[in-house]
């Protein structure tokens, strides 16, 4: 592929404790593309997602082995400034999450950790990341209510925006719908198209029809291995292994 | 059929049973609201507030003890509060690795369980034998020593409660550590906390051993560099004299102190309702 490579997994491994989770992964992630990563429950997708931005690290005991690079700088090595990737990396979580704050604050929070804007500048960047989302029209006149007032579908909206509003080069999705209803999750999908221009993105998604209408690129895993990554028309119509095509078909999984 | 017969038997038979445990717990709490009201009631008035504490035979109230009660259990709380968040917030979110949470753990829970008065002998010991007297500072300090384990203690178990996903929310937008505490998990808990500090004072104006060798107790109003009068340790003191007003005044306190942990308790019990959360 020629494209630019906006994160390059190198023979990753990883383990929790003694349990080998992630077996020799290579996977190139494009820049300005949806990568989406399918797989049945515990093949390990997540556990990829979560090394991107390293947030295993809170948790002893596991540990990751081989390359990832961002931008050709490996975020595995030791002494990495694990704040820094993340605010470059940002990541929206399965079940929402906002703070326990107002929504403005909950957009500002990100914001402030990285950079020092004037009240003028901040408003901005807030309307910004929530038209980014979808959610202005919903929330403009609650700007100063807790976010936790909101409903599931606008509460992962705003998680997203969140995400956005620190203007990471990489979005990490997983399963970012699977909480949320069919029209919550057609404007959360709208705006991952929307999204595509400005950011790397990578998803992770138990829906396969997801799958194919957002992303550009797909990776099937099984038993934490890559077992075939391409583009998503070709996954879907034309996939090499057979392993993938019974998972697509509905054969298996 | 018969299984679900057996079932229902079963079931009703617990819960006959939960009834009857609550029952019994209850009881006593009632026993001791309406013997509190029953002896108490008639000794509260205006005069309660407004003098101080008598000799046998002549008129008084309770003013002096009220103060002193209220004066040292809030500069207990100022001084025991603080310490005990950061230390329950280093339990909860920072404490991870290492010997030192553990260990810090394990003496809170001791501190938790020892006797009040040890925090009263304690505190005779390093400070009001050095001095040489006696004070209101003295029981505030003793105080304090019984307030923080009970606040480390909710303010662990409080953060412990805020899931994780909340802490990978706030890391994964790259905050430090002390930010994530302190903007995210900690307000997320506040309601919590500010419980276990509600319990904190709940538990501490009702104390009377750890201000025997530390505030002593005083007839009139009293700077905090002398000795002062409390609540319990007027209580004490009056219901051992044989005179049947002091008797009153003792059962006036005795309620109002009841009154207040009651109020206390039932605030706190808002506080940590879900639906007041934040």
């Amino acid at each position: 592929m020629s494209q630019n490579a906006k994160l390059a997994v190198k023979n990753l491994n990883f383990y929790y404790g003694n349990f080998h989770a992630l077996k020799n992964i290579n996977l190139d992630i494009l820049e300005g593309k949806v990568t989406a990563f399918i797989g049945p429950s515990g093949c390990g997708k997540s556990t990829l997602l979560r090394t991107f931005n390293r947030m295993y690290d809170l948790y002893p005991k596991l540990r990751a082995e081989g390359e990832i690079l961002l931008n050709k700088e490996n975020i595995l090595r030791s002494g990495i400034d694990l704040n820094m990737l993340r605010a470059k990396v940002g990541m929206v979580f399965q079940k929402p999450t906002p703070f326990p704050m107002s929504i403005y604050d909950n957009i500002a929070f990100g914001v402030k950790l990285y950079e020092s804007l004037s009240k003028a500048d901040m408003d901005d960047r807030v309307e910004w990341a929530l038209q980014k989302a979808a959610l202005w029209n919903e929330v403009k006149d609650k700007l100063k209510q807790s976010g936790l007032g909101l409903s599931g579908g606008q509460q992962q909206r705003l998680c997203i925006a969140r995400a956005v509003a620190v203007k990471p080069e990489v979005l990490l999705l997983d399963e970012p719908t699977s909480a949320l209803d069919p029209i919550s999750t057609a404007h959360v999908e709208e705006l991952l198209h929307e999204l595509k221009r400005d950011y790397t993105i990578a998803i992770v998604t138990h829906n396969m029809q997801q799958a194919a209408r957002v992303s550009d690129y797909t990776a099937y895993m099984y038993l934490g291995e890559l077992i075939e990554v391409g583009g998503t028309d070709t996954i879907f119509t034309t996939p090499k292994m057979k392993a993938t095509e019974d998972y697509i078909t509905g054969k298996f999984g | 059929m018969n299984l679900y017969m057996r079932r229902r038997i079963v079931n009703y038979a617990s819960i006959g049973l939960s009834v009857l445990a609550m029952a019994f717990g209850v009881i006593w709490l009632l026993w001791l609201l309406y013997t509190l009201f029953l002896k108490g009631f008639g000794g509260l008035s205006i005069s309660l507030f407004t003098q101080t504490t008598p000799a046998p035979g002549s008129n008084g109230g309770l003013s002096n003890a009220i103060f002193g009660s209220i004066q040292m259990a809030a500069i207990g709380t100022a001084i025991g509060t603080p310490i005990g968040i950061l230390a329950g917030t280093y339990l909860a979110e920072f404490g991870q690795r290492g010997w030192l949470a553990p260990a810090t753990r394990f003496i809170n829970d001791i501190l938790l369980a020892a006797p009040s008065i040890v925090a009263g002998l304690f505190i005779y010991e390093i400070y009001v034998s050095k001095v040489q007297h006696y004070s209101g500072w003295a029981g505030a300090l003793a105080l304090a020593i019984l307030v923080i384990p009970v606040v480390v203690r909710t303010t662990e178990n409080m953060l412990r409660l805020v899931p994780n996903t909340m802490r990978e929310a706030a890391y994964a937008l790259g905050a430090p550590q002390w930010k994530m505490t302190y903007y995210v998990t900690l307000r997320a808990a506040k309601a919590g906390v500010v419980t276990g500090i509600l319990l904190a004072v709940a538990r501490i104006v009702g104390e009377t051993a750890p201000l025997l060798f530390t505030a002593l107790g005083n007839q009139f109003y009293s700077s905090l560099n002398q000795p002062m009068a409390s609540l319990p340790k007027v209580i004490y003191d009056f219901s051992m004299t044989p005179y049947d007003d002091l008797h009153a005044l003792a059962w006036a306190g005795s309620l109002l102190i009841g009154l207040f942990v009651l109020g206390l308790n039932i605030v706190a019990r808002i506080l940590v309702r879900p639906a007041n959360q934040h």
